[in-house]
């Protein structure tokens, strides 16, 4: 026994240490400013958004506008094919997000259409000829693996953004059924700002101007007659004021839908300045690019193009020569060329995004937080430590060890697993400590009994713990089946708690078992009678 | 030293009046719910929450005019309170509106409310905390909070009938369902708005609520193991009267805990602890009054409980025609 023992007794010193190091440690030293490793410093508790203040955001990721654009693509792409291949249809209307239809296919043309299609049934089913008519719909499959791309391009393109922000230690991941995106930027306080980078579509476009500027979207809806033809669209913009300095008043253009360059083609974007010294971004073509850029100027010279972001035209100049690889997006102010640099470097995303939450944490609201959650975890601590002293005695300073030790170790646990504390993780914290008391009384409870069926006291130990553990595992592991549903339903905070219960329960049973034993032991060892014992 | 020494309450002779109480909490908690309603947290409700520290604390009734003046189809369904230490001065206002969902507009509401403190004169103020939610974000937690409430409940119940008996599986079930409905109806009557911390409270009360059960009934399968000659009833009452001590320190001490997170938490952890300490009291009331008085009624018929030898001694239940027929059986 006494062998087994020793090794209990260095077990215990171990672990006591090395939580201590990794949890308790640092906390202490970075605000005494006491020696510390870097690796330990890195380790050490990060604070959650509530305590810590920042801007908490949920996306809500539009995967439907992501289908759209690949349904109007692959429908463009059929009517270029059918172009080309003279094959003559009514139309090519695009019905929904994942739907379209070619209407009129002549008979005798039948043949050559099937051919243009087989690019489209790749990822379409086609339905059999109604009238002349077919209607593709996208393939199931391809639906949700376009879907789920489009949620995980979009969570990279925010990371980018985020990180191009110089944000320290966000936090981007997704949530809900998977089509939500929850941004958290601590110690960030302009929140639109924030809201309108990560948002922004970042989608540029080359295009050639039909008409335009008019002063009114009616305006330019009137020199159409209300009838847009279906290959323009209207797009608002800011009139140039030029040399005069100030950025111009909104204007309307009627401007092609079809891109001769998109935001897929672009190799690199900078700040720079215009001719007029002010604020521009200036950006780069990728080489296939550029050549059919090259070429694109070189027929449209004397032809006005836009400049469209996010479908605003942001700058209209006339092709002067053939431009090959490189453009600069101008009348923009210096936050705007800020923010459109980092949104152009970033990518576009692939989808729509829309805020479903929003919520900004003061600097002060978060340090309140802490001072109200720590206070009331002292106090509990301090009220049960009185209690378990008063009520058990010199026992109850073994409870009290153990509980200290369980502790100790949640947060050395907390810390190396890289969890984050939050406000209702200190409320864990409070729920583990009741927990680790429970066991506690519920051993000594036990030992008592068996006492006072005048056993001795070294079989009334034993007694005790070895019934109690079983009822201890058993407590412990429907409490962790509860917590673990936690888990799975919980938004940030509430899987913190989660997190703290089940790391706690898992490290109460190691406390008060095997430690509160050992501990009795120690003492109870050295002495060769034992005949009472102040419980 | 002891707070309860061998004592010897005939708990199950008061499992009537305990049905009866708890029936009576949980109508009343129906019936208020129904006509008071259950006020609705943002997180759930949606809505628009913008917490302001003011330089010179403004009266409610001020900021309540402001709103109604200034805000848009304002009226009751404003709220406005102060939060925190009154030393911080400052105010909650809470408005049912969001803007449009789609794009960034979402926070529209929140500049309109803003708007309408500055317009009224109260003095500088600053916006230290906002919160805002779309509706369909509380629809989408309401449903995954049930979800996970029933799966919790199932996983439980399979843990409990895997370990002990079926009927002590549907005895602790029926008790946690009981302390949810207990401590709904006291969320109801003080009009504790119904947050996700509020949830998580429930969720651990559910937790608790088992774990005070489970004790109980793993000191029931011990004694029934030792004591062949016992009736059930017997049993049950003696494994109460034996684990009193423990239940009660338990109890006390949680609710200690709970008490203390109440009174110096803050304002974020209050309902959580409200919600705890409800629990708490329900959990351990309904651990020996309704999860063991179920486990008798569910076994009453059943021989293997029954006792086998000795002649049933009617003292500690007072219910001894009952008693007398399972005998006869045995």
């Amino acid at each position: 026994m006494q062998k087994n023992l020793r090794w209990r007794i260095l077990i215990t010193v171990a672990v006591a240490v090395v939580f201590g190091l990794v949890g308790v440690y640092p906390i202490v030293a970075s605000s005494y400013n006491l020696p510390m490793a870097d690796w330990l410093l890195e380790k050490q508790l990060k604070l959650g958004l509530d305590l810590k203040g920042g801007v908490h955001l949920v996306l809500q990721v539009q995967t439907d506008t992501a289908l759209r654009s690949e349904t109007e693509a692959q429908a463009e792409r059929l009517r270029e094919a059918l172009r080309t291949a003279g094959t003559n249809v009514g139309g090519v209307t695009v019905l929904s997000s994942t739907q379209f239809r070619v209407d009129g296919v002549p008979p005798e043309q039948d043949a050559a259409f099937l051919q243009a299609a087989a690019d489209a049934d790749a990822n379409f089913d086609r339905s059999s000829r109604t009238n002349g008519a077919y209607t593709f719909t996208m393939k199931p499959n391809v639906q949700n693996s376009m879907k789920a791309e489009a949620i995980v391009q979009a969570r990279q393109t925010i990371e980018r953004r985020v990180n191009e922000l110089g944000v320290a230690e966000p936090s981007i991941a997704q949530q809900g059924n998977g089509e939500q995106i929850l941004v958290q930027l601590p110690g960030v306080t302009d929140v639109d700002r924030a809201k309108g980078i990560i948002s922004s579509t970042g989608l540029l476009k080359l295009t050639l101007v039909e008409q335009g500027p008019f002063p009114s979207r009616e305006a330019a809806l009137q020199a159409f007659n209300n009838a847009v033809p279906p290959d323009l669209e209207i797009l608002p913009g800011r009139q140039d004021a030029g040399a005069g300095g100030g950025l111009g008043s909104t204007v309307f253009y009627a401007v092609k839908k079809a891109a001769a360059v998109s935001g897929r083609d672009l190799r690199s974007a900078q700040q720079s300045l215009d001719q007029y010294n002010r604020p521009a971004v200036s950006f780069t073509l990728k080489q296939d690019a550029a050549l059919r850029f090259g070429n694109f100027t070189q027929t449209n010279i004397g032809r006005p193009m836009a400049i469209v972001l996010d479908d605003r035209v942001m700058s209209v100049a006339t092709i002067q020569g053939r431009i090959t690889d490189n453009g600069q997006i101008t009348g923009i102010n210096r936050e705007e060329m800020i923010d459109t640099v980092i949104t152009l470097k970033s990518g576009a995303l692939p989808a729509k995004m829309d805020y479903i939450q929003e919520q900004t944490i003061g600097p002060s609201l978060g340090a309140d937080a802490i001072r109200a959650g720590v206070t009331a975890s002292v106090v509990g601590l301090f009220l049960v430590v009185a209690f378990m002293l008063f009520y058990y005695k010199l026992s109850g300073v073994n409870a009290v060890v153990a509980l200290i030790l369980n502790l100790v170790i949640l947060l050395g646990l907390m810390a190396y697993i890289g969890a984050v504390m939050t406000l209702p993780g200190i409320a864990g914290f409070v729920l583990t400590m009741g927990i680790g008391v429970d066991s506690n009384v519920l051993i000594f409870e036990r030992i008592k009994e068996e006492l006072e069926q005048g056993r001795p006291v070294k079989t009334a130990l034993n007694a005790g713990f070895g019934r109690v553990f079983l009822t201890l595992l058993d407590t412990h592991i429907s409490a962790a089946i509860a917590a673990l549903f936690l888990m799975q339903f919980g938004t940030g905070p509430i899987r913190g708690f989660a997190y703290t219960l089940i790391i706690g329960l898992a490290s109460n049973l190691f406390t008060s078992t095997f430690v509160s034993r050992t501990l009795f032991e120690l003492v109870l060892g050295q002495q060769p009678q034992v005949k009472t014992l102040s419980i | 030293m002891h707070i309860f020494h061998n004592t010897t309450f005939d708990f199950l002779r008061w499992r009537w009046h305990a049905i009866i109480l708890s029936w009576v909490v949980i109508i009343a908690g129906v019936a208020v719910g129904f006509t008071k309603g259950v006020p609705l947290g943002l997180e759930f409700a949606g809505g628009t929450a913008v917490i302001a520290q003011f330089d010179k604390t403004p009266t409610i009734e001020s900021v309540r005019q402001a709103l109604d003046r200034n805000f848009p189809n304002g009226g009751e369904n404003v709220i406005v309170q102060s939060y925190g230490e009154p030393s911080q001065r400052e105010v909650m206002i809470r408005v049912p509106q969001v803007g449009t969902q789609g794009g960034t507009s979402l926070s529209a509401t929140r500049s309109a409310v803003e708007a309408a403190i500055r317009a009224a004169n109260l003095g500088n103020f600053t916006v230290v905390g906002t919160e805002i939610v779309s509706p369909t974000v509380g629809r989408d937690l309401s449903q995954k909070g049930l979800s996970a409430f029933v799966l919790s409940l199932l996983g439980i119940l399979a843990y409990i009938a895997f370990r002990f008996e079926f009927s002590f599986a549907v005895g602790a079930v029926i008790a946690t369902v009981h302390d949810i409905f207990v401590t709904f109806a006291f969320l109801a009557f003080f009009q504790y708005d119904l947050t996700l911390n509020v949830i998580a409270a429930l969720l651990t009360v559910t937790g608790y609520s088992t774990n005070d059960t489970i004790v109980i009934f793993d000191r029931v399968r011990e004694n029934l193991r030792a004591m062949r000659t016992k009736s059930l009833n017997e049993v049950v009452n003696l494994s109460l009267n034996q684990t009193l001590g423990r239940t009660v320190i338990t109890a006390g001490t949680a609710l200690l805990s709970s008490i203390a997170l109440f009174l110096f938490g803050g304002e974020v952890l209050r309902g959580f602890a409200f919600t705890m300490i409800v629990g708490i009291v329900t959990g351990t009331y309904s651990s020996v009054f309704v999860a063991a008085a179920i486990v008798t009624f569910w076994n009453r018929k059943n021989r293997r409980f029954a006792a086998a030898t000795a002649p049933p001694s009617d003292a500690a239940t007072g219910q001894g025609g009952r008693k007398q027929k399972r005998a006869k059986a045995s």
